[in-house]
């Protein structure tokens, strides 16, 4: 990147010039707006005005322009941004990009976030570390409702600063009331959202006009020019005065000497001689030394990678956060949190996510889904889902419990992502809005007589043999089969049917997606129960979803859960109906009726896979039973 | 006290480098000898300190870089007591892979992207850093920190994971991998500055002196072997050059200069009106080309 402007006659003493760089602050902003309101044009100007484009990049530009280019024979700007050979050819922003800059005031970070389809997404990664958000607006359209969308993301993040541009005034003569009443409108939207701060410019991205310097088509106009709003925009310093925090990454132990806690300092300070405390186990100790990047420290501060070591062994790992022992960090295992939904797959309560907050990782679900936000009028809607690019409010349990800080207090301890546990995407982002229950002093209950201790007292080791499988395709029939050959090999078992579950523990539910996670997630800790009673549980159900299965795999312990696929063609199960069931879907008198107009996740790897147009009854069941004693599974 | 523009950007690679021993089973560090690479590896060593970095080196040998590389990497490995390892595509070395005989293309290809998918496959890593910046080049720009590559090691610009508090979605499916790039937010001048700060020794290539000299397809071309097959006519000449970037050498053009110290890259950076990745001759194939071979698996 070249050094910027006005930096022709570099002072021969690099010391001082590399003084004077390393003390420049870097504000960091995110830049918003819909497709083709300009953003990458004026990006491209704003590099390329302020000298930060180098010649040959220019040139390639230059090259691209007469291909792909919409300015004529002049250089298209956006081509200077636009990364993808995609985002070239279609002359759109596909995914979001960073863009390093630097004038003699400042230095800057640009993240460049398209504003279609996967907005939330974009803005989410691009707004969680922002100072401030640039937000575009077509002088010719006005305030969008993509315009409201991204402001709700932006603030929902925690940016409480704007710098609004009404970009190609050249397109509305330059007309000094359009601006105005943009710019009034906006601050009135913008205030509804806690955004507290508005700086406003008439620009045009194309002629250059008000970017570095007026170019002479808006002389009513007095206020700063876009670089001079950037170069003067406040740069958040979140955390020097906050309670200390330092999320574990990572144990140092290279030696039996040294054990050291490897991490970011996240908020406030911590000095040589602190006493601190352990968020999970809540034991105390003290900082015995600091050491960063460059040795040993007095004292640490936010944003500095350090390792502590601490005067007494106590019980901290990775997930695990190290805090001022006046001021412990909570934790908590039961939150209230705004959710930005980021999949096409829509949420589902109840189902199971991964979690990541600061260094803690978990399982988490989300337990209410108290409303959903109305972007365009920032009411609230009553939901059972959140869809792309939707916004929640709602509440989430976790599997343990994790320190924590309110979002308010710190974004570093404070914002989370959910992941799919069978795609691995990253679904959704949230930020803790509160606790709803301390964790601190919740425990499970240790009873004397375990799973161990039954399941010796009647000789067999339990588990839950799971039978998925279409409408139609024999779960039901084998199950019973199973269950009388198992009986007649004295076992104790147990069948929990879908229909039959469907009249008593589930009868208030119905078959939404919503629904059918909720039925299987009672079932499976139903199955739970009665592996800890020391049962073999035969499960027959339909169980469409591979997360729902898997959750209920995870529930019980290593080797106890067996995945049975009752494998039949939709073509023969349909052809069966034994319950006249798919011809009423077909003839849309039942919806959402697995295989016909909801899908069926056929297993992956299941432990054990049945085809039935190749086996009896009898067979299937004996090659479950097979399976059972080759495994040693559900025999003492 | 607050910290400086340096510091920041180096607890951040730290705290990324760190997030991978924590989280991957297997982890390794593409090593490739230049000053990326060696900043890099000087941040990895910070971040584990006192103790070592938990993960190998990797060098992927095309066999045509330079003398002084080679030197240099093995006394670098040698000098903090790190594992190196050292892949070289057999089979393309045994065919006699090279930039005059196959072009550019096919030995970058060959040579570089297939050796490394290679060493990554035969060696089972699940996440490899690289050294790559985003101000490199506009499709590196679009990169994230955790780049997510499917098990043929591709690259699916469009279907980034976000990466939202620099929470890192380390999740993969059986097979897949992650490029760790903790240098992302680093700019050239970063790096030279970091170098200086922290006394870094880099490859002596860096520095302006005498070197043999052709001039090719608007690139000079440093003759440092007999290898390099002159053309009717052609001699080199001795010029006072250095190198901003390091690859092959008959693909890295040199740079007119009499910069021969750190100080005077950077006062020279400071003036630079030329890119950095101007002097590589496979990134100008054509328009897209980097955005093409990442997705391939380049790095």
């Amino acid at each position: 990147m070249p050094a910027g402007a006005g930096s022709a006659e570099p002072p021969p003493d690099v010391d001082a010039v590399l003084e004077a760089r390393d003390g420049k602050d870097q504000l960091r902003f995110i830049i918003c707006g819909s497709v083709d309101d300009g953003k990458s044009t004026l990006l491209g100007r704003l590099l390329h005005e302020s000298k930060n484009v180098f010649e040959d990049q220019l040139a390639a530009a230059e090259v691209e322009s007469r291909t792909y280019g919409t300015q004529g024979s002049a250089v298209d700007l956006a081509l200077l941004i636009d990364g993808l050979q995609a985002e070239r050819e279609q002359g759109i922003t596909i995914d979001i990009a960073h863009r390093y800059f630097e004038t003699d005031r400042r230095r800057f970070i640009a993240v460049d976030a398209p504003g279609h389809e996967q907005y939330t997404r974009n803005m989410a990664t691009g707004a969680s570390n922002a100072d401030v958000a640039l937000i575009l607006v077509d002088a010719r359209k006005g305030l969008l409702t993509q315009t409201r969308r991204h402001s709700h993301v932006i603030s929902l993040m925690g940016i409480r600063r704007v710098i609004l541009a009404v970009n190609k005034m050249d397109l509305v003569d330059y007309d000094e009331g359009r601006f105005s009443s943009i710019v009034e409108e906006y601050r009135a939207t913008a205030g509804e959202m806690g955004i507290e701060e508005v700086g406003a410019v008439p620009v045009s991205a194309l002629t250059g006009e008000n970017v570095l310097a007026p170019r002479g088509g808006t002389p009513w106009y007095v206020g700063p020019t876009l670089l001079e709003l950037l170069e003067s925009a406040e740069i958040r310093r979140e955390g020097t005065d906050g309670r200390f925090r330092l999320p574990v990454q990572w144990v140092n132990r290279p030696h039996p000497d040294f054990r050291g806690f490897g991490g970011t300092v996240a908020t406030g300070c911590v000095e040589r001689g602190m006493d601190v405390v352990a968020g999970l186990s809540g034991r105390r100790s003290t900082v015995e030394r600091i050491l960063g990047p460059s040795g040993e420290l007095e004292r640490a501060v936010p944003g500095q990678a350090v390792t502590l070591v601490l005067a007494d062994e106590i019980d901290v790992g990775r997930g695990d956060m190290i805090g001022d022992a006046e001021h412990p960090p909570e934790i908590a295992d039961h939150f209230a949190v705004h959710l930005i939904w980021m999949d096409t797959q829509p949420m589902l309560p109840e189902r199971h996510y991964s979690i990541r907050l600061a260094s803690a990782a978990g399982v988490a679900q989300i337990t209410d889904l108290t409303h959903r936000v109305d972007i365009d009028s920032g009411g609230h809607l009553a939901a059972k889902t959140l869809d792309l690019n939707e916004i929640g409010y709602c509440k989430i349990s976790l599997d343990r419990a994790v320190p924590f800080d309110p979002y308010s207090e710190s974004r570093q301890t404070g914002g989370f992502v959910l992941i799919d546990r069978i795609t691995n995407a990253t679904v959704g982002a949230g930020v803790i809005d509160f606790a709803l229950r301390r964790a601190s002093n919740i425990s499970w209950r240790e009873m004397n007589v375990d799973k161990a201790a039954r399941s010796r007292a009647i000789g067999q080791k339990p588990c839950v043999l799971w039978l998925t499988g279409l409408s139609g395709a024999g779960k039901s029939t084998i199950a019973d089969r199973l269950e009388q050959k198992l009986q007649a090999l004295d076992r104790y078992t147990y069948l929990l049917d879908g229909d039959n579950v469907r009249h008593g523990l589930n009868k208030d539910l119905g078959f939404t997606d919503q629904d059918r996670v909720e039925n299987i997630r009672r079932i499976a800790e139903v199955a739970r129960l009665m592996v800890d009673a020391g049962l073999i549980v035969i499960v027959s159900f339909i169980s469409p979803f591979r997360s729902e299965r898997e959750m209920a795999r995870a529930l019980v312990e290593e080797g106890e859960f067996v995945e049975i696929h009752v494998d039949t063609p939709l073509e023969i199960c349909e052809a069966r109906d034994p319950k006249g069931l798919y011809a009423k879907a077909r003839k849309g008198d039942l919806v959402n009726f697995t295989g016909v107009d909801s899908p069926y996740e056929a297993p992956q790897d299941p432990e054990l896979r049945i085809d039935t147009t190749k086996l009896s009854v009898d067979e299937a069941a004996d090659m479950v039973i097979a399976y059972l004693e080759s495994t040693r599974t559900g025999v003492e | 006290m607050t910290l400086s523009h340096l510091d920041r950007l180096e607890s951040e690679s730290i705290h990324i480098i760190r997030e991978v021993a924590a989280e991957f089973r297997n982890p390794v560090m593409l090593y490739s000898i230049g000053k990326d690479s060696t900043a890099m590896l000087h941040l990895a060593c910070k971040a584990f300190a006192p103790g070592k970095p938990p993960f190998p080196l990797l060098h992927v040998d095309t066999t045509w870089k330079f003398k002084d590389m080679i030197r240099f990497r093995d006394e670098t490995a040698a000098r903090l007591g790190l594992d190196l390892i050292v892949h070289v595509n057999e089979e393309g070395a045994a065919r006699g892979i090279g930039p005059f005989s196959h072009g550019s293309r096919m030995h970058t290809d060959i040579m570089k992207t297939q050796a490394l998918k290679q060493a990554l496959d035969r060696h089972g890593f699940d996440a490899a850093f690289g050294g790559a910046r985003r101000d490199e080049e506009k499709s590196r720009a679009k990169e994230r920190i955790f780049s997510l590559r499917s098990a043929a090691h591709r690259w699916d610009p469009k279907n980034q994971r976000p990466e939202p508090w620099g929470l890192y979605n380390t999740q993969l499916a059986s097979g897949e991998s992650v490029r760790v790039f903790p240098l992302s937010n680093w700019t050239e001048l970063d790096v030279w500055h970091y170098i200086y700060r922290e006394n870094i020794p880099v490859v002596p290539l860096y520095f302006s002196a005498r070197r043999p000299v052709v001039k090719r397809d608007g690139l000079l071309i440093v003759v440092d072997d007999d290898r390099l097959p002159l053309e009717p006519g052609e001699t080199p000449v001795g010029m006072s050059v250095r190198f901003r970037t390091l690859g092959c050498y008959p693909l890295t053009g040199a740079i007119e200069s009499d910069a021969a110290s750190v100080p005077d890259i950077i006062l020279e950076l400071m003036q630079t009106r030329r890119s950095e990745r101007q002097g590589r001759a496979i990134d100008n194939d054509q328009v897209g080309s980097m955005e093409q071979k990442k997705q391939e698996g380049y790095f």
